[in-house]
């Protein structure tokens, strides 16, 4: 009798302790794989603690607009949000978010340090990376060997352009280059920011100066339409990373310049159709390899607003760990695991058998420097945008004018004529320029 | 705002209907109106102080260390864009084509169907259907499913009979949306007309006959002016809903290429929640309460007229 | 059809009716079907109209999001917003109809030019006071901006039903000695409820698919079915299959709806330009 009060007793104090401790956060997500893949399994973490998650899980233009919003008039909506190395450290800046330095027992030094220094701003680090990208060129060896071609370990543009045309077979719906065409920032402007880049071109000169009507944005714009107009699949003004990926999976395109986190799919058995007869390459170059490859993180930040803090640190240290990312090899199979991120992955016997294209993935995040993105020196950091707050809207703009131009809409000329007017007017308008 | 509209509809002709003296007699309507009225008027001028405030504001929510007075700045920056111009005539051939389309395919199909024939009533049904589906899903089905140049159903249909696909978003920007647009809104301009015609006197049409009339001479003397309060009642609603189309937009185009299929709505969009420029978007939030202001004018001077408000 | 009993029906323009009925039904029952097909399946080209169906997309969808959730959000907000707007509109209408001024038009007109305002361009103010109000991720917020939105047009349309009402009907039942509050919820009410009904099952309909609001003030307890497509629309990796099966959920509740309602429905939604 005396036992069974006992037990009850402890129960009681087990179950009071643990309410006491247990809490309920809001997290704002992306709907990438990735991300759903984190929802999924965050049950162990939730029994493990239990605490409470409310997932709110968006698409990504969505979901970057409603996190705006909140965190800019302090709405106080989230305790954790999911957010992009363009992001964090604008925002860490602004004092929105709550530095991530110095969480007990996390392993700081497993991350790759150029992707902690790209969530850094002014010496705090401002969001933890979940994942990490860059970009590569994705090709068929069969197509190649077929046509008698070798792609190289560092293919120029020139050579792209060669291969293109060889490899376009309209009546077989197959199409020598799949590239982002959809309009957007981080759409076809991330694309079209590295092929700038290594053309030797760059949005600002060290005064914030508009530098659209100059030559290289020409030639780089009108080498993206011949190539796209010619070799590319039709609609390509449409094509997003998620369409291409559709394309390239279903065996419709010869070469696909975009981004490594894609790689998981395309060897994946199960969703694509070419999953043995894809290889990959470095992201072609120009005139200078600056910025012919782009550095993207899908990271992990607390709001300031934030008044469970404590736990929202929790979840992001396990969320970002090691042991995280071994669970998802383990439970979804290792080429889906989040990559990009920590040394250790890239150590890692079962990844590295499963993920053939995971040494050139290292390569290119490790040489992705986002201080330098350009051939002339800029005022400005960050490969395929540009970090001040106003490139979001000039970005889509010149988008727009990109992908008008892209359908013959516009002419390369009268397009980037307008997107130089629209942007030069957005920096005086912000105080950037007189 | 709510001046120039309750005076612009004032002048036109007193009810004859009813005297001021109705059936009940010195009855006071405020407490009947008011809390309609109230709230209608809080809910237009509230946002309305604020747009007005804003616009005149250097204020980026992005930027908070950019502030003060902006004067007549963010309206300069709008009126210098040449994406403004475009958006309204982009907002202008949207409402005006899509209003022509369904109103005359509407009619068209009206008098099909006021033929009596077997299974009308599920024909009906699968005909009105669009008019439920949230406007995100239209887009989402017609942008995937049928107009997608390589995996949509267009495109295997052209393929078939050896013709090359098209991208419609690419090379028809503006006729896709509105070709989604008139999906969405056939139904409705369909059931309107289709219930005016179902009302008429079958009589007259009866005797019309018997004097010789031919169908067709029917349809453009007797039926088609007896649908045209419906017709008026059509064009009112659709314009109020096709004047802030946006999620079609932001779904299929985003808007382009270029600015081919940017309204005011997505112009307002990308300058305001884009950029977080609540200055230049409350500028242009002002442009479009007089375009808003301007509409309601036309409204009651030619639509509202007919229908014997 | 009241005088179909006349004719036998027309084939030709029988069968016309039927294909362009299709026709227009078409998008949605392709959608319905390529929700029961696996993802490879959904972007084959040509596509498939003969396979073996799969619940998969359900499946996932129903473990990866709490639809059931959602959905009641959807509801809430629709009813609640359609009923406040009803329980306001209806004697501001009443009262229109039966004692019009000469500024009735003018009233009814600019209550419409309200809906007019492009909802983008105060979001920022609006997302402020809600926060002020402590009404973020509220269904309040929601219900409150729907009938707000909504109120014009159910103003309109009640106000076409009252306006077809006898003028004598108060005169004679004041006679009988009942005031006017009377009349109006004993004689009026039940005389105009077909008009009524038809309003609200528009309201709710226009409110289950508004979707800038819903999106843009709500984060997790009080989102509806419009943040659920959200949710699955364009996610990294093309899943047209699951987005029609996330889809297919959002929509057919209203548009069952819609179906059992559309007689009722019809008389509302011609504001009274048929007799």
């Amino acid at each position: 009798m005396r036992l069974k009060a006992i037990a009850a007793f402890a129960a009681a104090l087990l179950s009071g302790t643990c309410l006491a401790h247990a809490e309920t956060i809001t997290i704002a997500t992306v709907n990438n794989s990735q991300m759903v893949v984190m929802q999924k399994l965050s049950s162990t973490w939730e029994q493990k603690t239990g605490n409470h998650i409310n997932w709110v899980v968006l698409e990504e233009n969505v979901l970057r607009q409603r996190v705006t919003t909140d965190i800019a008039t302090h709405g106080g909506q989230f305790d954790i949000v999911t957010l992009g190395s363009y992001e964090a450290p604008l925002w860490g800046k602004q004092g929105w978010l709550k530095p991530l330095d110095g969480i007990a027992d996390y392993d700081y030094k497993d991350v790759f340090p150029s992707v902690l220094q790209s969530l850094t701003e002014g010496g705090k680090l401002y969001a933890l990376p979940f994942y990490a990208e860059s970009s590569f060129t994705y090709y068929r060896k069969d197509l190649f060997q077929a046509a008698g071609l070798t792609m190289p370990s560092n293919p120029t543009y020139a050579q792209i352009d060669q291969y293109a045309a060889k490899l376009t077979d309209k009546s077989k719906q197959q199409y020598g280059i799949c590239l982002r065409g959809k309009p957007g920032w981080g759409e076809n402007m991330a694309f079209f920011d590295t092929l700038l880049n290594t053309y030797g071109g760059e949005w600002f000169d060290k005064g914030w100066n508009a530098q659209l009507d100059k030559k290289p944005w020409n030639d780089a714009l009108t080498f993206y339409v011949h190539l796209l107009k010619d070799y590319g699949p039709p609609g390509a003004s449409s094509n997003g990373f998620n369409e291409n990926q559709a394309l390239f999976s279903t065996g419709h395109c010869a070469m696909w310049i975009d981004a490594t986190s894609g790689a998981g799919l395309i060897y994946d058995k199960n969703s694509s159709q070419v999953y043995d007869k894809t290889a990959f390459t470095a992201a072609p170059v120009d005139v200078t390899p600056n910025g012919s490859h782009w550095f993207w993180a899908w990271a992990l930040a607390v709001p300031a607003t934030s008044t469970k803090e404590a736990t929202a640190k929790e979840f992001i240290a396990w969320a970002t760990s090691k042991d995280y990312i071994n669970l998802v090899g383990e439970k979804e199979g290792w080429t889906t695991l989040p990559p990009g991120t920590r040394l250790s992955t890239y150590s890692n016997p079962d990844y590295l058998k499963a993920a053939p294209f995971a040494g050139a993935v290292k390569t290119a995040i490790e040489t992705a420097d986002l201080d330098h993105p350009t051939l002339n020196p800029v005022p400005y950091t960050g490969i395929q945008y540009v970090s001040i707050p106003e490139f979001e809207s000039i970005g889509t703009t010149v988008g727009q004018l990109v992908a008008a131009a892209l359908t013959g809409q516009q002419t390369v000329d009268s397009a980037l004529k307008q997107a130089q007017a629209s942007v030069s007017s957005t920096m005086e308008q912000a105080g950037y320029t007189q | 705002m709510s001046a120039t509209t309750a005076s612009g509809g004032a002048p036109a002709s007193p009810k004859p209907r009813q005297k001021k003296k109705g059936p009940g007699g010195g009855v006071n309507t405020l407490p009947l109106l008011a809390p309609s009225v109230i709230l209608l008027l809080i809910w237009m001028i509230v946002p309305l102080a604020m747009t007005l405030f804003f616009a005149f504001r250097r204020y980026n929510l992005l930027n908070p260390m950019i502030h003060g007075w902006a004067g007549f700045r963010n309206f300069e920056f709008l009126l210098k864009d040449p994406a403004l111009l475009h958006s309204l005539v982009v907002s202008v051939i949207i409402v005006v084509g899509v209003i022509v389309i369904t109103i005359c395919l509407g009619t068209v199909l009206a008098a099909i169907f006021n033929q009596p024939f077997r299974g009308q009533g599920v024909a009906r049904v699968l005909m009105i259907s669009p008019f439920f589906v949230m406007p995100t899903v239209s887009a989402l089905v017609w942008k995937n499913l049928l107009l997608d140049p390589v995996s949509g159903l267009f495109a295997a249909m052209f393929r078939m009979v050896g013709l090359q696909p098209v991208a419609w978003f690419s090379v028809f920007p503006l006729g896709s949306v509105m070709t989604i647009l008139c999906w969405e809104w056939l139904p409705y301009a369909f059931l309107i007309l289709f219930t005016a015609l179902q009302s008429m006197d079958e009589e007259q049409l009866e005797a019309a006959r018997l004097d010789g009339a031919s169908a067709l001479d029917i349809f453009f003397n007797i039926q088609l002016p007896h649908m045209s309060r419906a017709i008026s009642v059509t064009i009112m609603i659709e314009m109020i809903f096709l004047l802030s189309v946006f999620a079609e937009i932001y779904v299929t185009t985003g808007g382009g290429p270029g600015y081919a299929t940017t309204n005011l709505t997505f112009l307002i969009y990308q300058r305001a929640l884009l950029a977080f420029n609540v200055g230049g978007a409350s500028a242009a939030g002002v442009i479009a309460i007089i375009l808003a202001n301007i509409v309601s004018a036309f409204l009651t001077r030619s639509v509202a007229k007919r229908l014997e408000v | 059809m009241s005088y179909g009993v006349a004719k036998k029906g027309s084939p030709i323009a029988g069968t016309i009716a039927w294909i362009v009925a299709l026709l227009m039904f078409f998008p949605i029952a392709w959608m319905v079907l390529a929700s029961f097909k696996t993802e490879v399946q959904a972007v084959q080209s040509p596509p498939l109209i003969i396979f073996h169906p799969t619940l998969i997309n359900y499946r996932d969808i129903f473990a990866e999001a709490n639809y059931l959730q959602f959905a009641w959000n959807s509801i809430a907000i629709s009813v609640g917003a359609t009923l406040l707007s009803l329980i306001i509109g209806v004697p501001a209408a009443f009262s229109m109809a039966f004692y019009p001024t000469h500024r009735t038009r003018g009233l009814l007109l600019w209550m419409l030019s309200t809906k007019m305002l492009p909802a983008v361009g105060v979001l920022v103010p609006i997302y402020l006071l809600c926060r002020d109000a402590g009404l973020l991720d509220s269904k309040t917020a929601l219900i409150i901006i729907n009938m707000l939105s909504n109120l014009p047009i159910a103003i309109w349309m009640l106000y076409t039903f009252f306006r077809d009402l006898p003028k004598d009907i108060i005169e004679a039942s004041r006679i009988d000695g009942a005031n006017l509050r009377q009349v109006l919820v004993h004689v009026l009410l039940p005389l105009v409820m077909p008009g009524i009904a038809s309003t609200g099952l528009l309201g709710i309909i226009l409110c289950w698919n508004e979707a800038f609001w819903s999106l843009n003030l709500t984060a997790h307890s009080a989102a509806p079915l419009t943040a659920f497509i959200a949710s699955f629309s364009a996610p990294q990796g093309l899943f047209w299959a699951k987005l029609s099966a996330a889809s297919v959920l959002a929509i057919a509740p209203i548009l069952i709806f819609g179906w059992i309602s559309q007689k009722q429905l019809v008389s509302g939604l011609t504001f009274g330009a048929v007799k």
